[in-house]
């Protein structure tokens, strides 16, 4: 299992980058996760996002759907493109240190 | 890697059953998910997918499919001729959107404003506009534009065009 090193910490991750453990994940990653992913610096917007990913991922142990970013987080789909374009499921599931989504919705 | 990255995809929807009309939705809401510019041109039966009254109303065509199984996808095959009795197709539709709903795949009137939010375009083919005799207030506030054929290859210029 491959390992990398953000914001000096050892940390758990597959081929891809996304966390296998995302416990290991921290708020003080999500900012340099947020740089690569070329985000940039992490408004209120996107942190209501990542914490919705957190939270559901918590309680419900897979990953949200887009649909369900928008219906059960209260989050409008094009919030959610506007803020993390180029793949915002992807990228903010990255960023907030959970595994890959893998719906295709 | 990059280099071999779909980048855009025109899709054109032309069946309006249930079973015509999701591939389309599916494939252009996850090019969007992915970053890949999408637009859907509906033409023909597809065109019920964007018109407000009946797009809610799409069916599984369960007449002249052979591949039905009832009660569920590994049961028993459906005799062709069974797939006529009345109520059928409003049976097997029911049955599909309860397993779609499971999987969080949306009805076909939210799946459209979930793509338009996320970016990717809705077109109408203005050839069965004028076959219908549709009136721009029949169709969904989703839907961007009625184009001709013509008008859909210019902006499909570098896409991958994809037939459902």
């Amino acid at each position: 299992m491959p390992t990398r090193d953000i914001a000096g910490t050892t940390v758990d991750v597959n081929e891809e980058g996304y966390f296998t453990n995302p416990e290991q994940w921290t708020e003080a990653m999500a900012a340099v996760l947020a740089q690569e992913e070329e985000i940039g610096e992490l408004t209120d917007g996107h942190w209501k996002i990542l914490n919705f990913l957190r939270q559901d991922y918590k309680e419900k142990g897979t990953m949200p759907t887009i649909r369900r970013v928008k219906n059960a987080g209260g989050i409008p789909t094009k919030d959610l493109y506007d803020l993390f374009p180029g793949g915002p499921l992807k990228k903010s599931s990255k960023i907030a240190g959970l595994p890959k989504p893998a719906s295709c919705i | 890697m990059s280099e071999g990255k779909i980048k855009k995809v025109s899709i054109v929807c032309s069946k309006g059953s249930l079973e015509g009309v999701y591939p389309a939705l599916i494939m252009a809401n996850g090019a969007r998910m992915e970053g890949i510019e999408a637009s859907i041109f509906f033409t023909f039966f597809g065109l019920y997918a964007i018109l407000k009254k009946y797009q809610d109303e799409i069916k599984i065509a369960t007449v002249g499919n052979p591949a039905m199984r009832v009660p569920d996808a590994k049961g028993m095959a459906l005799p062709t001729w069974m797939g006529a009795i009345p109520g059928m197709s409003a049976f097997a539709t029911n049955m599909m959107m309860k397993e779609m709903e499971a999987l969080d795949i949306p009805p076909i009137g939210e799946f459209i404003e979930m793509i338009h939010d996320a970016g990717g375009k809705i077109y109408a083919c203005k050839a069965t506009v004028d076959m219908f005799h549709l009136t721009l207030d029949d169709f969904c506030p989703q839907m961007e534009k009625v184009l001709t054929v013509g008008e859909f290859y210019d902006l499909s210029a570098g896409a991958e065009i994809i037939f459902t």
